[in-house]
Formats: structure tokens, sequence, C-alpha cells
């Protein structure tokens, strides 16, 4: 047998041990990249193989924390991807204008740069008011990042850049308070905002939502996981409600490819099909 | 020190290229024959706004050239792009993945991160090369590829518009052919004349 196979046993031995101590469960992860980051943990170690290393988180839950916050890659932008924002407000804000109330979840929010985006979008077309957003994540420290709202100051020029590409109607700098190297968001932003732990792994459906975002979670999952993600967001989504995912993503290879419509060319935004 | 080398017998080939790398794929891409039968796999650091690169590539070219997508199934006769601004992986199961990681070696894609898991799927199957560059990324991702087996080529560094890829790649292992980029085609078009 190839030193690569014995490595994957190894892997997937690992990530049995997180999920049967932690109930965290990473065994449908796209393996190449949860591989790396294991690899890289390995090297920045005293540890000399993999199964060592599955014993020591075994017993040793700060030295699980770690390895947990490797696995989450928390890579995001207000206003990621402009020309996505940008179509949202033209060709989806329309029809979500016709609803009385709306629900939003942003699945795999991470530390919220795309919910204060979306809350800053909908005041703006005048929709947040009757909004109800669910933020959504399973990493509870990143979650609390959300929660905060505090950005480093030095990423404002690039999300100002961003906002502006994305069609925004005000300045950009109304919507924080600089204070020494941060940017704190406007306190209103997060009114509507419902912070909470979900894991898209093992949680359940989240009821009649007229929209789900979730950018680049996807990309991380094999097609099993995927597919059983994608039959969840189906689920919680209304008739007619909108699916966004990132940019590179697409259902093209997933089961769910027939239960959805592409509604702008170019961007990837579905929308649910009438059975 | 040059053995002819039967193509057939490998799978895939993974290329990686960064400054002057359009051209240099450009010329290897002339040599190949519309029913190449490997998938090769193109790692090309680009800024995030470069969009249309298999449009750019597709000129002089007889194969397919495509963006690779996530989730897609690698099909030999295929050339693929890694999307800019992600890493591109060869999972198990012979589809790509893509990731946000940060950068490694400052790219994203980065051609150790498409060498590396390549070389774990492919094993002694695996073609890796690396062209002109202006760093190191790529020469771990070698290094790899010839422990699992697979075969090692890198552009002669004195042909290359920029020569520290090529020679980062050289000195972090024993490869196998270091060769002009009109070489590196022939040979994998299985024209390369043997050797006096």
């Amino acid at each position: 047998m190839k030193n690569s196979a014995s490595e994957n046993i190894e892997v997937k031995l690992l990530l049995e041990a997180i999920y049967l101590k932690y109930g965290y469960d990473f065994r449908n992860y796209a393996m190449a990249s949860i591989k790396r980051r294991l690899f890289h943990r390995l090297l920045a170690s005293e540890l000399k193989s993999l199964s060592e290393m599955q014993h020591k988180l075994l017993y040793d839950s700060a030295f699980f924390e770690t390895i947990l916050l490797d696995f989450s890659i928390n890579v995001t932008e207000m206003f990621r991807d402009p020309s996505f924002y940008l179509a949202l407000r033209k060709e989806v804000i329309p029809v979500l204008k016709t609803y009385p109330f709306i629900k939003v979840w942003n699945a795999g929010c991470s530390s919220g740069e795309e919910v204060y985006s979306m809350a800053i979008l909908l005041n703006e077309e005048s929709l947040y008011a009757r909004t109800q957003i669910y933020a959504t994540d399973y990493n509870e420290f990143i979650l609390n990042k959300a929660r905060d709202g505090i950005f480093p100051i030095d990423c404002m020029k690039k999300y100002t850049s961003n906002y502006i590409k994305a069609g925004g109607k005000k300045s950009f700098s109304d919507y924080y308070t600089a204070k020494y190297d941060s940017a704190i968001m406007e306190k209103s932003l997060k009114a509507k905002v419902v912070f909470a732990d979900h894991n898209l792994v093992t949680d359940r459906v989240f009821g009649e939502m007229n929209l789900i975002m979730c950018r680049n979670v996807l990309i991380y999952f094999d097609k099993k996981l995927q597919n059983r993600v994608l039959k969840l967001f189906h689920e919680s989504l209304c008739h007619g409600g909108f699916l966004c995912l990132g940019s590179k993503e697409s259902l093209r290879f997933s089961e769910c490819a027939d239960d959805f419509e592409n509604v702008v060319k170019g961007e990837v935004i579905y929308k649910k099909k009438h059975k | 020190m040059l053995k002819p080398e039967c193509i057939n017998k490998y799978e895939t080939v993974v290329i990686g290229a960064s400054t002057g790398g359009i051209d240099a794929l450009r010329t290897i891409f002339s040599f190949l024959p519309a029913d190449f039968k490997q998938a090769i796999i193109v790692v090309l650091h680009l800024s995030p706004q470069s969009r249309a690169l298999p449009q750019v590539l597709n000129r002089q070219c007889r194969m397919v050239i495509k963006e690779a997508e996530e989730k897609e199934e690698i099909r030999g006769g295929v050339i693929y792009i890694a999307p800019a601004n992600y890493h591109l992986m060869v999972e198990e199961d012979k589809t790509f993945s893509l990731s946000l990681e940060g950068p490694v070696n400052y790219a994203r894609p980065s051609i150790d991160v498409l060498f590396e898991t390549a070389a774990d799927v492919y094993g002694e199957n695996l073609i890796g090369i690396i062209l002109t560059g202006g760093n190191k990324d790529g020469s771990q991702g070698v290094k790899k590829i010839k422990k699992g087996g697979g075969l090692a080529i890198v552009q002669d560094p004195s042909t290359a518009n920029v020569d520290s890829m090529p020679r980062a790649a050289i000195a972090a292992s024993e490869v196998d052919h270091i060769l002009s980029l009109d070489k590196i085609g022939l040979l994998l078009a299985d024209r390369l004349p043997a050797p006096d």
C-alpha cells in the first residue's frame, strides 16, 4: 500500500475520533484541504504522526480547539464580489419588495462581513424594517466576532471600493465609526439580526426563508455533504425563494441541479422551482 | 541523461508557471495533438482580476481548455486552468476542489498546493512541470511528486523568462529532465527524438 493511502486512513480515523469525542463532524469535508491543514499543524507541533495527533486531541481539549480553528476558514469581505451584490440589488430586491415580511438566512456567516453588507443593502432599499436576518456559524469564537461587528480599519478602503461597485447609495463611512485601529459598525445594522450557533453538517432545517446566502462554504464539503446541505436549503426556502452561493460554486454537479433555476446570468443566484 | 519516456503510462500532467507563463504555456500547448490522452492541470499565478485565461491560452491549442470547476471530474484530453484567487486541489476520487485558505508562497492559487494534492492521488502516474517564474512556488510540490515516483520536468533556467522558479525546483530535488519549452512540448507529444 502506498504511503499516501496509509495517511488517508490516519486522516479518517482522526476525524472519526473528533466526531466521537467532541461531536464535530468533519468526516464529509473535502479531504485534500483537511489533510493539508492537518499536516501543516503536524509540522508546527512536536508530534511525529497524525496517529500521535489523534491521541493528543482525544485527551487535550485545548489542542482540539486549535485544530477546530485550523478547520474553520474565515476568509471574507464586505460586499465581496461586488457584481453579486449589484445583481442582488437589481434583480432580487424588486421581487423581495413584493413580500410583506422577509426572512434571510446567512449560513456559515463567519465573522459577519456579509451579514452587515446585506443589512446595509436592505436598509438602502427600504426593506430592512420588515426583514429578519438569521446569521449562523458553527464556530462560536467567530460568531462572537460577527456579533461585535468590529473590523480592522485597514480593510475599510477595500470595502468602500466594493460598496461603490455594488451600487451603494450613500457614503460607506456613514455605516461605521472609526476608533483607533478599528471600524465599529453602526449598531442599528444588527437590530434585525439574530446570531445563532448552527452546524450545517449536523443541525436541522431553518423554516420558510425568502433568501439563503451561503457563500464559499460548500467548497469545503464533499459531494455527499454538499447534497445534504443543498437539500436542507431547499427545504428551508419558501416557494420561489432565492439561494445565493459563492462565485465559484454551482449546483451543476449536485443532485439538486433540477430543483433550482439560475436567475441572473453570470452570478450564482438560484431560485427554487415550483413543483 | 535524456531517456525516451513512454508518456502513455502517465495519467495526468500538472504544470506550474508564473511571470512569463502565458507565452511559455502557449509554446508547449502548440505541440500537443487534439487527441492528447492525459489531463493537464495548470496553475498560473495571476492577479485576482484576470478572468479570461482559458480564452487567452486557447489560441494555437488543439485541445479543449477550460477553467477547473469545483467538484468537476478530471477527464483525460482536457486542459484545466485554476481559477484566479482560489487554491486548486485534487481529491481522492479525481475531482477538483477549491479553497480560500491563505496564500502559500505568497500565491493563491499556489503550485505547491496543486502538485502536493495531485501527487497524493496520482503517485507514479503523475508528471509535474515547472516553468518560468519569479519565486520558489512549486519546488516542494516537485519534491513530493518525485517522492511518490512521478516524473519531474523543469524548464531549462537559461531559456526561462524569469529563472528563479525553475532554479528553486532543481535545487529542491533530483528532477528528471531540464529542457527548453520546445523539447517539453515534444516530450509530452512523444515526439522527442532519442539522444545520439
